[in-house]
């Protein structure tokens, strides 16, 4: 595929790629409106007809591995099939052509959506409260730890740690830093779980949480959570769960059953709003009874006239953390997807998103290492150490898997693997296509052995090769320039 | 409807392959007092189904189609024109992730760079990242910046900056130490005229403070004369952030010529409908001074080892999977495809669409300006307006614009929500939809309304 240059090279004086309605043509300038410093006399924009800004953008799509492509088993990210009927749904005028300071009245249809997906989820994750306001996980980490934050602080006993396993997501120590905690590590036991001992002789008074994520990112169920959950209680401690992970629990578990106090979805990865290439999100966050009162606001309240309003009336809140009601476009798209599976729906998921991992897990860990050989839930690290032995690193399997017309799994993630390989391949991979992946990621085992230079080439079959990423952060070239 | 395709017969030679008996027994780690609850759930519905009740859901609201509406207040009804959303449907940029393997992601990184160009062209400014949730989050994480940067912890925001944007930052602050105090930098003459008054603002900034904070247009629509403040906070060494709307910004001088340490906004408005205000996309663009403390992700140009040009996530060791517990932000997931249908639109309006576009909200505003308003009302300040101003009424909004309802007009932005004392006043904003039919349909329905 040829080099497609930035858009700005494209540009040819007069060009423009849209047509809108004329000015009004009084004979006035803009200074004759606005005062004249206040006008900007040069805007250095690119001037590009419609057809050619069409290709530019269809050609760089074209340069994209998306899931609609072929499998892409991003661990922890749940890259799962994104049905097509949701972006119809996310896209109709009734719902999409809505303002959001628009009155309560003209908007019933929005908040009885809004209200009929939070009881869902609700149900299916087994917590009294929720706010579907994060725009994000992280931004639903945020507000969970905030909660807490605010409960504590009430109650006239605030806190000034947070503990987090060594195998978290990076996200969970720097959200403990924005709410002013300090974070400190627990290391998992030998079985991939937390260790439990740790836990017990770090709880104390200080300790305001636990962060747990549930299963864990070695892909394995905490088994004994619910003991963690009875160890923070008793010291007067919360837990906070990070449920990136979701995917592997529908119907199958309530996170809430579990004595966790406040947890957040993210509503991209386990209800398939699409990942959009890196966003928008939604990170719908669960509390606990004893955590509701502290929830963002704006929230939607049954009117009790009829209907739904929507109120900012709740005294303890933490305040407002989004514009007006959360990212309301993945919401629609979210609702769609569990109206069309319901209950049954919802636990198949889990069901075949946890055999599929499985299925990976004993078809390759005679080729690759397994850490804990164990049974997995939705996803399945690997360790590359005994590539590693052959100059192969799990940087270059992840490179080299592309020339085979996959995407890479996540890597060197968690950090307590060495070389990891995290996989996940979610419900909606066919056995064949699960075939697949395992012979190409066998190919490469046994190629490495023999040939390794040829991971340490790869990818072959891309527009580009591996970029100097070194030189990229040394020397930043972060925005377009008119060469000289 | 399943989106599974593993049948009956696959899962049982995949069970027969691992060696498990049968689905349950791979959730065996479940505590058994709490394994496999029976969700109550309302019924599978086929997509037909679900189609027809979502339209349902989409017809107990009266959308912005079946009406004249002058809401704005941040965030505006522009017309985006079709091909945008025809290439947002390019699954190849929705179904793809965050681009962590750049050899396969060089189209969302591409178009991650030309925003980052757009941004930076924008607002006059060397630096911006790929986006964050939407402006007010934007501006939450400006303050962080800023206080990091001075080691101060006192923050000064204008009353004129977008309230919401006030709250969100108000939040993240909180656990921070620091302390976000609102300037009221306006007033009321005893006509009912909103004027101006940045004295406060000035005599306010001392050698504590980290940050000042003003939007351009304020929210009610003016240009305010800036200069002092922009150098008395200069002169403490604190930073200027300024709140600008994109669109506008097609016309108005940049948020850099004017001094601005760090520019934010928010994004929606040129990426698709108001979708009820979510999700929308923050910019965030500062000086090259503060690089290495930009939150989120950020897109750079290198070359790949035969010397072809290409695109990869760069200066990565700010943010949390690298820097954990010493990251200044946890943003991870930003709100890229919000942020590619601006950069689309963006590249179709060019230097000579986006000004013609902002001049269309510009000139339909002061149209309404300088039109004859029926008896009782009143354009309400004298400051310099863009695109959207208060209008003083003779009854109160609330009720001015539950009668303009019955006539499918929306008025404008009830002010008295966020100023009691402004109860009788609304926010109308222009676009290229509100031109000369919408203004005299508001004028034609008005004196029915105040009765």
């Amino acid at each position: 595929m040829t080099d497609q240059p930035p858009i700005y090279e494209l540009s040819s004086p007069g060009r423009v790629g849209v047509d809108l309605p004329a000015l009004p043509a009084d004979g006035r300038d803009l200074t004759d409106l606005l005062p004249a410093d206040e006008v900007r006399t040069d805007l250095p924009l690119p001037e590009v007809s419609q057809i050619d800004v069409v290709r530019h953008y269809v050609r760089l799509s074209q340069k994209n591995f998306s899931i609609d492509t072929d499998m892409y088993p991003l661990g922890s990210c749940t890259m799962k099939y994104n049905p097509k009927v949701n972006e119809l749904t996310g896209r109709l005028p009734g719902l999409a052509a809505v303002h959001p300071l628009q009155a309560d009245s003209q908007v019933q249809g929005c908040l009885e959506l809004l209200t009929r997906l939070e009881e869902m989820i609700s149900e299916i994750a087994g917590f009294p409260a929720v706010t579907l306001q994060p725009a994000a996980g992280a931004q639903g980490e945020f507000v969970g730890m905030m909660l807490i934050r605010a409960h504590q602080l009430r109650k006239n006993a605030p806190r000034t740690k947070v503990l987090i396993p060594a195998s978290a997501h990076g996200t969970n120590p720097a959200t403990a830093s924005m709410c002013g905690y300090e974070s400190s590590a627990i290391p998992n036991g030998a079985d991939g779980e937390i260790d439990i001992d740790a836990v017990r002789d770090a709880m104390g008074p200080d300790i305001a949480a636990v962060m747990m994520t549930v299963p864990n990112t070695l892909g394995l169920f905490e088994s004994r959570i619910q003991e963690v959950c009875d160890l923070a209680h008793a010291a007067g401690a919360l837990v906070y769960c990070d449920g990136a992970n979701m995917n592997a629990m529908l119907g199958r578990v309530r996170p809430g059953d579990l004595g966790i106090d406040v947890m957040h979805l993210n509503l991209h990865k386990t209800f398939s709003t699409p990942h959009g290439g890196g966003g928008p999100g939604a990170g719908a966050l669960c509390a606990s009874d004893e955590l509701a009162p502290y929830l963002p606001v704006p929230r939607v309240v049954a009117d009790p006239a009829g209907g739904f309003a929507r109120s900012t009336d709740f005294p303890h809140s933490i305040g407002r953390i989004q514009g007006h009601m959360g990212n309301f476009g993945n919401l629609v798209r979210a609702y769609t997807y569990i109206r069309s599976l319901g209950a049954e729906g919802l636990r198949e998921i889990s069901d075949i998103a946890v055999l599929n991992a499985n299925y990976l897990r004993v078809k390759l860990r005679d080729v690759y290492d397994l850490p804990h050989d164990r049974v997995c839930m939705h996803e399945v690290v690997f360790s590359g150490r005994r590539q590693k032995a052959h100059g192969v690193r799990t940087l270059d399997i992840a490179k080299r898997l592309i020339d085979f017309g996959f995407h890479p799994p996540t890597v060197y993630f968690p950090l307590i693997v060495e070389e990891a390989l995290m996989i996940e391949p979610t419900e909606t991979e066919s056995r064949e296509t699960l075939d697949r992946f395992i012979a190409a990621m066998r190919a490469i085992a046994a190629e490495v052995e023999t040939d390794p230079q040829r991971s340490l080439d790869a990818p072959l079959s891309t527009p580009v090769g591996r970029l100097d990423e070194a030189t990229a952060a040394r020397k930043p070239d972060l925005r377009y320039r008119p060469p000289e | 409807m399943s989106y599974v395709p593993n049948t009956a017969r696959d899962q049982r030679l995949m069970l027969e392959a691992i060696g498990a008996p049968d689905l349950d027994s791979l959730f065996a780690d479940i505590p058994a007092g709490v394994r496999d609850p029976e969700l109550d759930l309302p019924p599978a519905l086929s997509e037909m189904d679900v189609v027809d009740h979502l339209q349902d859901l989409a017809n107990r609201n009266r959308d912005l189609t079946q009406q004249i509406s002058f809401l704005g207040g941040g965030w505006y009804d522009h017309y985006v024109p079709a091909f945008v959303d025809q290439l947002l449907l390019r699954s190849e940029y929705y179904t793809a992730y965050t681009p962590y393997q750049p050899e396969v992601s060089q189209g969302t990184l591409q178009t991650i760079y030309e925003f980052q160009s757009f941004i930076c062209d924008l607002t006059g400014l060397d630096v911006a990242n790929a986006s964050m949730y939407d402006g007010g989050s934007a501006l939450a994480e400006a303050m962080a910046l800023a206080l990091n940067v001075t080691r101060r912890s006192r923050v000064l925001v204008a009353d004129t900056v977008d309230p919401n944007y006030r709250r969100i930052a108000e939040t993240y602050l909180e656990p921070l130490d620091a302390s976000c105090e609102v300037v009221r930098n306006w007033n009321l003459a005893a006509g009912g005229a909103l004027g101006e008054d940045m004295r406060p603002f000035t005599v306010a900034i001392d050698e504590t403070t980290a940050c000042v904070v003003i939007q351009r247009p304020n929210f009610f629509g003016w240009l305010e004369d800036v200069g002092e403040v922009v150098a008395a906070a200069h002169a403490a060494g604190a930073l200027v952030i300024v709140v600008a709307d994109p669109v506008t910004l097609g016309v108005l001088r940049p948020p850099g010529e004017i001094c601005a340490d760090i520019a934010v906004g928010e994004l929606r408005h040129l990426a698709g409908p108001p979708s009820f205000g979510g999700p929308g996309a923050g910019y965030f663009a500062t000086t090259s001074e503060h690089v290495r403390r930009v939150p989120g992700r950020i897109v750079g140009r290198t070359t790949d080892g035969q010397g072809r040009p290409g695109y990869v996530l760069t200066l990565q060791t700010r943010e949390q999977h690298i820097r954990r517990e010493r990251a200044s932000s946890n943003i991870c997931t930003n709100e890229a495809l919000i942020a590619l249908a601006a950069t689309i639109h963006l590249a179709g309006l060019g230097r000579n669409g986006l000004r013609h576009l902002a001049e269309l909200s510009i000139r339909h505003a002061h149209a309404a300006i300088e039109s004859e308003w029926p008896t009782g009302y009143a354009v309400a300040t004298e400051r310099p307006l863009v695109r959207e101003f208060p209008v003083h009424c003779p009854a109160p909004a609330v009720e001015i614009n539950a009668q303009l309802r019955e006539q499918d007009i929306i008025g404008g932005l009830d002010l008295g929500n966020e100023w009691p004392e402004l109860s009788d006043y609304l926010l109308c904003a222009f676009t290229e939809k509100t031109g000369p039919a919408a203004i005299a349909a508001l004028h034609e329905a008005l004196p029915a309304a105040a009765r």
